[in-house]
């Protein structure tokens, strides 16, 4: 009984607190200033006790398993949710549903968390539903916005369509081995023709949730129609969920045909970060543009993935970390501007520092880690990832890599010009930053600077991994 | 022994006077910024000759040998026993040197700007990143570990990226900037995958781990990185060439020269820190800091230095002759003169056993044409500051005639014309004749060239020199009150004057050299006439055609009009990178996404759209058509995927 409270720490935290949402929801109304605020204190009091009391083990016959690593990854998940409460208090403020909302992000984190830690396909397939059904409601919750309802009905039929071909991928394993939980699986995966097309269709999967390229489509249209704190968990946290996840099927599962899906990662990753690169030139829209840009920085983790060793996962782990700081501060500025002013164009961040020195400051942080320029956290992200691509000896591959780097500098660079010396007869007014926004800001701007130049931030992730 | 203390404050004060004045200089310290940051400089500059004193006098010498002393290491990153990176002090003849030189202009352009920039809307934010850069560039010149010279290497250029976009309400200078930064990058680039090759090899990132085991011929690191080849050159010639590339990008080399003239667009005194004494040598120091590794390991690689160099020095001083704006004139000057350490270096040998070996002068020349040309060209930028601020442009056309308006000005840049022509005694002869001593003994064809290309600088300094100060009257405008500039202008100038004329006396081979050891430079008054003669020859004939007004300069031009039109143009090198991105890249890759997003994409969805419209009138209504023509991608990605991986 123990081992159930110890093992399951992370997710039992979540369903509390989803529990204690819901109660309050139904006993009485409470104003949003009020319930914001516990929200937050609730979420970071869980995001405290992830890191205590983290042990080794599997439940349920082995269908759920965990570690000291995928603790790791659960609390830098919690990390980045308890951000997101923080950086978009001003549209929370204004939303009708405030108890409901956080209840789905909180069901599609604990979808998360069995998903990582799930040791069994019908647990990871189900895991994988619950973290994608609450999101489809979230991308639909700007209720007066015709785009919002399009872009979450966007979102759950081509999810829909995605877990059809996962699950005819799964049964396809099972019929041919009759075996579903993973440690017993990667003693008989072989690449005979059948087992591949099917682990084609895993593949695709994740490739959908990644939004890696051609599997992406979806991923602009429902980022820019849905409010932004779901544009953001999605492309941050739902992303880090599934690339950990990635990380162990890939490696645990399906290490017999490394050889196999090697290839297929570098062939994934080039075009994902060419087509995410040169698709984000062309953005106006700053969630849109977000949106591409998160696309190209997947293929970066992918880079990292196919090193396929101890070394390259802890790389990928700190690279989430630290794109989670940054983008979330992206989206973070982005979300303030958008709440207060309604303008989401590049273009209307002209002359924007001007009048906002601070938010210009952070956006200009985070773009420079999102564009890997030392010394931000970025930079060092990207390196030990290239490096670990390195290791592996793909330096074709690394050479597309770092030309996509300097293309997306590039675009970068475009934003950071309009947001300092661009001039603009009439620049965004001042704006008044509300304490808990800032303090999210403040955390993502200390983060961008503080996990590169902290060595021993990399040095633990990969003491853990180890 | 060395103090750790005073060799670390001499970076870390400049770091402290931009966060003093990046924190408070808009507020508080307003009025004081300048004096500060001087004060803060000062103390900088005086650590820095202090410890040039200990190190070469006191505890620098073993055995008669200048020896590469670690006093402070920090192991920040470890990956495994060897392979770590560290923030360490190296301290060596090059870097203690480099130490007295970045120092010291820095304080003059510090001192001198307090003139020059009095009344600018933002003066501290401009003393606080010029105490940034001066942190970086110091930063650079002490690294212990090629890592972390890489990271102050990218800082520098952030901070020269925020030096050159300081007017940035003026738009060319904010694409200067930007055309700066975009094209260091990617030469940057290059050297860091050119570290990642080396520490593959070497296992290490420490400089003085890796030249050791990347020299000594009996270590199996050396023979694997010999012996591993990609396209015919072992991978050792790779990744020095890769990192002779960042090198190239940020001494603007041909052909990655064409940020520097643009770079012009920051405020002058800048120029003189950035442009002429400290960053653009960065790469000479990069080369020179692995020289051994070049010499004994790469000789391939060495001898792409030497052309490269050469190249830059003829093409730049042809463009020079050229151009009409004074600050570009030096903008390719400095090119030019940067090209003779590149191919002083790519000409030298490096005998480690060898006794008082001359072979080794090459480097050592490279070293005091570093030193000195630092002198005479910040010099030269800050007398054209002077000129500038007085006239109020930057073309030769609205000068003339200045001798007697600006006296002070006048001499010291005539100095420093004469220092960077060659003429004797003055600095510049001494390192330039040993720099063409050691390409006689190394390359007589790069000897040729550099002979000529000495000629040639005579010639455009002067032609410079008469457009400024002589040539015609000066017409006072009316807006011209101001003198010469007060004394804060002209003191830099008569103490880098003072350095120009008398720095060529230093017995610098004493000092510097490839492996320690003293070298005795040889002087040879036969080889000197020449040069000298040549030189002299290039001064008169600038004296004909400027001295006066007169109609013989056009009429040459016109006789010579392709050439002329050509090197005025700048050989058209931006033209060709112009070239390359708009109508390559952009056509053949940007349009073509653009055309395939465009028709093919959002083509096909509409047919299928159509169709599905009739077969779901429903689903039409949500506008989802797409969402289905989305499924049929991700059916064909996932089809052609699984073929790929079952069938090939």
């Amino acid at each position: 009984m123990d081992a159930f409270f110890t093992l399951l720490k992370h997710e039992l935290l979540v369903t509390a607190l989803i529990f204690i949402l819901l109660l309050l929801k139904i006993s009485r109304t409470i104003k949003n200033e009020t319930l914001l605020p516990l929200i937050q204190l609730l979420l970071l009091i869980n995001c405290a006790a992830g890191f205590f009391w983290n042990e080794q083990g599997s439940l349920f016959d082995s269908m759920f398993y965990t570690n000291p690593l995928i603790a790791l990854q659960k609390n830098i998940l919690n990390i980045g949710v308890y951000l997101i409460s923080l950086l978009f208090t001003d549209w929370f403020k204004k939303t009708a549903h405030l108890a409901e909302f956080f209840i789905l992000l909180l069901s599609a984190l604990l979808g998360m968390f069995f998903l990582i830690s799930s040791g069994n396909f019908l647990m990871f397939y189900l895991a994988l539903e619950l973290a994608t059904i609450p999101v489809a409601a979230m991308a639909n919750f700007d209720l007066e916005k015709k785009v919002s309802s399009e872009s979450a009905m966007k979102m759950i039929l081509s999810s829909a369509f995605s877990s059809g071909i996962l699950l005819f991928g799964i049964s396809i394993i099972y019929g041919v081995t009759g075996i579903i939980n993973f440690a017993e699986l990667a003693a008989v995966v072989n690449n005979s023709t059948i087992q591949l097309l099917a682990f084609v269709f895993l593949i695709t999967a994740f490739a959908f949730k990644l939004s890696i390229v051609p599997f992406h489509l979806w991923t602009a249209d429902v980022y820019e129609g849905s409010p932004m704190p779901t544009t953001a968990f999605l492309s941050v946290i739902s992303k880090g969920a599934v690339a950990f996840a990635f990380i162990t099927a890939l490696y645990k599962v399906f290490q017999p045909v490394a050889g196999v899906w090697y290839n297929m990662l570098m062939v994934l990753a080039v075009i994902t970060m060419l087509v995410g690169n040169f698709f984000a030139l062309r953005q106006q829209n700053i969630k849109r543009f977000l949106a591409f840009s998160s696309i190209a920085q997947v293929g970066f983790i992918l880079l990292g993935i196919g090193s396929n060793t101890a070394n390259g996962a802890g790389a990928v782990v700190y690279f989430i970390l630290i794109y989670i700081f940054s983008n979330l501060a992206a989206f973070g500025v982005a979300a303030i501007i958008s709440a207060a002013t309604g303008k989401e164009n590049i273009d209307d961040y002209k002359g924007l520092y001007k009048t906002n020195p601070l938010l210009s400051w952070i956006l200009a942080l985070a773009l420079f880690s999102l564009a890997g320029i030392p010394p931000t956290a970025g930079f060092f992200g990207k390196l030990f990832l290239i490096s670990s691509a390195a290791a592996k000896g793909s330096y074709a591959f690394i050479i597309i890599a770092a030309l996509n780097m300097i293309i997306s500098l590039y675009y970068y660079l475009k934003v950071i010009r309009a947001v300092f010396m661009d001039k603009n007869e009439k620049p965004i007014e001042k704006l008044q930053v509300n304490v808990y926004a800032k303090l999210g800001l403040f955390i993502c701007g200390a983060g961008i600077v503080l996990l590169g130049l902290l060595s021993w931030v990399y040095e633990y992730i990969q003491a853990v991994v180890q | 022994m060395q103090n750790v203390l005073s060799i670390a404050l001499i970076p870390l004060l400049p770091l402290a006077a931009f966060v003093l004045l990046g924190l408070f200089g808009k507020s508080f310290l307003k009025k004081a910024a300048g004096y500060i940051a001087v004060l803060f400089l000062l103390t900088a500059t005086v650590l820095a000759f202090y410890t040039a004193y200990e190190y070469f006098f006191v505890y620098g010498k073993a055995d008669g040998v200048y020896q590469k002393l670690v006093p402070f290491k920090y192991a920040w990153l470890v990956f495994n026993d060897k392979l770590s990176i560290d923030i360490g002090i190296l301290l060596d003849p090059i870097s203690v040197m480099m130490l007295v030189v970045v120092t010291l202009v820095s304080l003059m352009v510090h001192i001198y700007s307090l003139g020059y920039m009095k009344g600018e809307e933002r003066f501290a934010t401009y003393y606080a990143y010029l105490g940034l850069f001066t942190f970086s560039m110091l930063g650079l010149v002490l690294s212990s570990n090629i890592f972390q010279m890489y990271i102050f290497w990218e800082l520098v250029g952030v901070s020269s990226f925020l030096l050159i976009g300081y007017y940035y309400n003026k738009p060319s200078a904010v694409a200067a900037c930007k055309k700066a930064f975009i094209v260091t990058r990617f030469a940057d680039l290059g050297f860091l995958i050119g570290i990642l090759v080396l520490s593959y090899y070497s296992g290490t990132l420490d400089f003085n781990t890796m030249l050791t085991t990347l020299t000594s011929p009996e270590s199996s690191e050396l023979k694997s990185a010999v012996s591993g080849s990609f396209l015919g050159v072992s991978a050792l010639t790779w990744g020095m060439l890769l990192v002779f590339i960042g090198g190239a990008g940020k001494s603007a080399m041909f052909p990655l020269h064409i940020w520097l003239p643009d770079a012009m667009e920051g405020p002058t005194p800048v120029s003189a820190l950035i442009h002429a004494a400290t960053m653009v040598v960065a790469g000479v120091f990069l080369v020179a800091r692995l020289f051994p590794e070049f010499a004994l390991s790469a000789p391939e690689a060495l001898q792409v230095v030497a052309y490269i160099g050469a190249a830059s020095a003829l093409i730049a001083a042809v463009i020079a002759c050229t151009q009409t704006d004074i600050k570009r004139v030096l903008a390719y000057s400095t090119m030019s003169q940067i090209g003779f350490m590149m191919f002083a270096l790519g000409v030298s040998d490096f005998d480690n056993g060898g006794v008082l070996g001359t072979s080794n002068l090459g480097y050592t020349a490279s070293m005091f044409h570093l030193f000195t040309h630092a002198l005479f060209k910040a010099l030269l930028f800050l007398g054209a500051g002077a000129v500038i601020h007085y006239v109020h442009s930057n073309e030769m056309k609205d000068m003339g005639g200045l001798r007697k308006h600006m006296p002070i000005t006048h001499i010291t840049f005539l100095i420093a014309c004469l220092a960077i022509a060659g003429v004797p005694p003055f600095a510049g002869f001494f390192s330039k004749e040993e720099i063409l001593l050691a390409a006689y003994k190394g390359n007589k064809l790069i000897y040729y060239i550099a002979l000529f290309t000495s000629a040639l600088t005579a010639f455009y300094m002067f032609r410079l020199y008469f457009s400024i100060f002589w040539n015609k009257e000066y017409q006072k405008h009316r807006n011209n009150q101001h003198g010469e500039g007060g004394m804060v202008m002209m003191l830099p100038l008569v103490l880098l004057a003072a350095g120009a004329a008398l720095a060529g006396f230093i017995p610098f081979g004493h000092f510097v050299s490839a492996d320690g050891k003293p070298l005795e430079s040889e002087f040879h008054l036969a080889f000197s006439i020449a040069p000298v003669v040549l030189g002299l020859a290039g001064i008169l004939t600038a004296w004909m055609l400027y001295k006066k007004q007169n109609e013989r300069p056009d009429k040459i031009a016109a006789s010579l009009s392709g050439l002329y039109k050509s090197a005025y143009n700048k050989f058209y090198v931006d033209e060709v990178y112009t070239f390359i991105t708009k109508k390559i890249i952009f056509k053949l890759i940007g349009r073509p996404a653009a055309w395939f997003d465009k028709k093919i994409v959002d083509g096909m969805i509409n047919v299928t759209g159509s169709i599905t419209q009739t077969i779901s009138e429903k689903i039409k209504g949500l506008q989802s058509g797409k969402v289905q023509q989305y499924a049929v991608y991700f059916l064909v990605g996932g089809l052609i995927l699984a073929v790929v991986i079952m069938y090939l």
